[in-house]
């Protein structure tokens, strides 16, 4: 028989798979095992880009079967609402079930606090981590990479956590070969985070073979932004702008997609996926650097966020 | 990080993908060599520097210290020691590269054996004016022990040594040949300085004598791919898919990632361990169908027969079938804080399959320092590598390490509370037995 090798897969030697083959099939067998071994599994679904890409390999992965998980989104209230329209499209695509965390129902119901700087992203953790525990998920899916943030550089793909979701750095479990250890007493629970060897032009370079749809925030379009902390945010009724800050029209893209008090916009006219992935692999900054104000807060912002039970 | 800078979005096409770890003592560079590839390789982008210039600062450094850009977590910036694996990520026009910066220090060989698990080379690192010394050998072993394809021997500082030849040449002798004997396949040795940069990324002005590639150029073109026509195939089956729906009655789906070799349409196969054939009739490769798909591509087969297959069985091409059996001889690096006795009752996971198993026998513990043998320690603790005879509760499809990294591996896990205890190789524990080909 002779060997036939599909064009994308092409590389020096007929054997080699390129490395987004490579890291295809890692994630997909990482899917795998977490349905062949868990009762309860969730995958953490946002509207995001990484998250958009879990769905998808989610969906590679058992096919023509539907996808074994339902999701779950833990909602600020702060959202872009093209996010939210897009979400609630490809759940109902797919005929999948969406659980929502609201973060606004634990502000009116006194169980959270707004904090003064207006921003919810460290209010997530609560609403999740109670959404598991009243779920009992005993696997829940994340999107987080590790080339994102260097305490993420030090998380296992699967990532055990007490019955507070508490991470601890250095009682972790030592992860060997494909060899991933799902074994949890009950009221604990496995983070799994698939994309884990994924790097942000990875996973671009994806969505563009897999011709991948994705929420127009990620596109360089005209909006109203306003300045601050050496970043532009979209005004809204979250906070922003403040009386000393001016609100002006700017062609710009996200890099990422968060809680729109602390998600920041770059200057860009990237209009298309080639434009998008010049425009990365060009850039000096990465991703959070550009994007994330919560992580500037401190030099272990993201590790003590983690500790609490956050992605 | 990751983003390299100014290449063609048509040069980032099809790259292969390179897993590798570094080893090296303490104070031999290691963070010095890592962070210069990082940065040659311009994947510390302009926010990650400032960051590291920003806290050197705060802590009264003059330079901006590159170690910080790899301990992440607060106690390892506290103790200025690195207490983890992390993985880094980095790429060029012709390769990506995830990199495990696993730990040198000798107590955390549970660490350096984690990341040389996934890798297809091990860079380990000499300080040029101390040559070879026992934690090289510990490397070295570790290496061989795991069968990392590729070694790379990198002799440091040899702007301390005047970059004089014979010393590199010395150590480079000294080490390949330690190295060959434990079975080592392949060793390329590369005179370096971390601090300076010669022959870490740019080729060296001052070792005109050295003809070889520098490190990045190794890494680049080290081939990481074998022909699946060499290894016996293997698929642990992971999942059945059935959708079970009105347009797709009879559909049934065996997932799983092939773990070694080929495996093609109308091949005959055997399922293990209850030994029914059949034939492949599809092989779905997430979405195309394909004639042929090989290691390590996640596939979902289709068979002939509707013989009873579930999670945990194992796939072969009949005629090349691992043997079965309940007892396993094998080498285990204990990787967990409480020991592992003889009698002790564990879980055993190999592929997709987890067992109850029994500790029969610790005939022995390796002392990595001289590779010597001592008889029946009773006990292994963290950090020790002994050979075990393990007997399961079914039988195993398991073949020998040497043959199939990823067959001939296992988990053993404290059934108690989940602990994973120690990283199984089956089989003999290196390539050529020091014991018996070593006089000592």
């Amino acid at each position: 028989m002779t060997l036939v090798v599909p064009e994308h897969r092409r590389t020096e030697s007929p054997y080699a798979l390129s490395h987004l083959d490579s890291l295809e099939s890692e994630a997909v067998h990482i899917f795998r095992e977490v349905a062949g071994e868990f009762e309860r599994p969730v995958i953490l679904f946002s509207g995001g880009k990484d998250s958009i890409v879990m769905l998808h390999l989610a969906l590679k992965a058992f096919a023509p079967a539907p996808v074994p998980f339902t999701l779950l989104h833990v909602d600020t209230g702060h959202n872009f609402p093209e996010v939210i329209e897009y979400r609630d499209r490809v759940v109902a695509q797919h005929g999948l079930r969406l659980h929502v965390a609201s973060v606004q129902e634990y502000i009116d119901a006194g169980k959270l606090r707004e904090r003064p700087d207006g921003t919810r992203n460290p209010l997530q953790t609560v609403p999740l981590t109670e959404a598991i525990q009243q779920h009992r998920f005993d696997a829940v899916f994340g999107g987080g990479r590790r080339d994102e943030e260097k305490a993420r550089a030090k998380e296992r793909v699967f990532s055990l956590r007490d019955e507070f979701s508490q991470w601890d750095p250095r009682r972790q479990r030592p992860e060997l070969w494909q060899l991933y250890n799902g074994r949890h007493a009950p009221g604990e629970h496995v983070r799994v985070f698939p994309l884990s060897n994924w790097t942000e032009l990875d996973v671009w370079q994806y969505i563009q073979r897999e011709k991948i749809e994705l929420p127009q925030i990620y596109f360089a379009h005209e909006r109203e932004v306003f300045a601050r902390g050496g970043m532009w945010l979209t005004a809204g009724q979250w906070g922003g702008p403040k009386d000393t800050e001016t609100v002006e029209k700017r062609l710009i893209r996200y890099r990422t997609v968060g809680d729109m008090s602390c998600t920041g916009a770059v200057d860009s006219d990237a209009t298309t996926l080639d434009a998008v992935i010049a425009e990365i692999a060009a850039s000096r900054l990465t991703e959070r650097g550009a994007t994330r104000a919560d992580d500037k807060l401190s030099e272990a912002a993201m590790e003590d966020r983690k500790r609490e039970g956050y992605f | 990080m990751s983003t390299s800078t100014e290449q063609p979005v048509s040069e980032l096409a099809a790259t292969t993908l390179l897993r590798f770890a570094t080893a090296g003592s303490v104070d031999d560079g290691k963070s010095t060599l890592v962070g210069r590839l990082l940065h040659d390789s311009k994947s510390v982008l302009a926010d990650q520097l400032e960051a590291v210039e920003h806290a050197s600062r705060s802590r009264g450094q003059e330079a901006p210290d590159l170690a910080l850009l790899t301990d992440g977590l607060r106690a390892e910036r506290e103790q200025g020691i690195t207490i983890d694996v992390a993985y880094r990520y980095f790429a060029t026009p012709r390769r990506r590269f995830i990199l495990a910066d696993t730990p040198g220090h000798v107590q955390y060989t549970r660490n350096m054996v984690t990341g040389a698990s996934t890798a297809e080379l091990a860079v380990v690192l000499v300080d040029a004016r101390n040559g070879v010394v026992e934690q090289t050998r510990r490397h070295a072993a570790v290496a061989a022990l795991l069968r990392v394809p590729h070694v790379v021997l990198a002799v440091n500082k040899m702007d301390l040594v005047d970059y004089a030849e014979p010393v590199f040449a010395a150590i480079a002798e000294e080490f390949t040949t330690y190295a060959s004997e434990l079975g080592v396949p392949e060793i390329t040795a590369i005179p370096i300085s971390a601090l300076t940069g010669d022959n870490v990324v740019e080729p060296s002005a001052n070792m005109d004598w050295y003809g070889g590639p520098t490190v990045l150029e190794h890494l680049e073109t080290v081939p990481v791919e074998r022909d699946p026509a060499g290894a016996a195939a293997r698929f642990p089956v992971q999942y059945v898919i059935r959708p079970q729906t009105a347009e797709l009655p009879d559909y049934r789906g065996y997932a799983g990632q092939i773990a070694a070799g080929a495996f093609r349409v109308g091949e005959q196969i055997t399922v293990l361990p209850s030994g029914r054939t059949s034939t492949i009739v599809g092989i779905d490769a997430l979405g195309e169908s394909v004639d042929i798909a090989w290691a390590p591509q996640s596939v979902t087969l289709r068979l002939a027969d509707d013989i009873d297959i579930s999670r945990g069985d194992l796939i072969a091409v009949t005629g090349a079938t691992p043997a079965t059996s309940r007892n396993i001889e094998a080498t285990v690096c204990h990787v967990a804080d409480q020991p592992l006795t003889v009698g002790q009752r564990v879980l055993l996971k190999h592929t997709t399959r987890t067992v109850p198993a029994i500790v029969a026998a610790i005939p022995s513990r390796l002392v990595l320092d001289d590779l010597s043998q001592r008889p029946d320690p009773e006990r292994l603790v963290a950090n020790d590598i002994g050979r075990v005879e393990i007997r399961t509760a079914e039988p195993l499809a398991l073949d020998a390490y040497a043959d199939s990294r990823r067959t001939g591996s296992f988990l053993l896990i404290d059934p108690a509370d989940g602990t994973t205890l120690a990283a199984g190789m089956a089989g003999e524990a290196f390539a050529t037995d020091p014991t018996t080909s070593r006089t000592r």
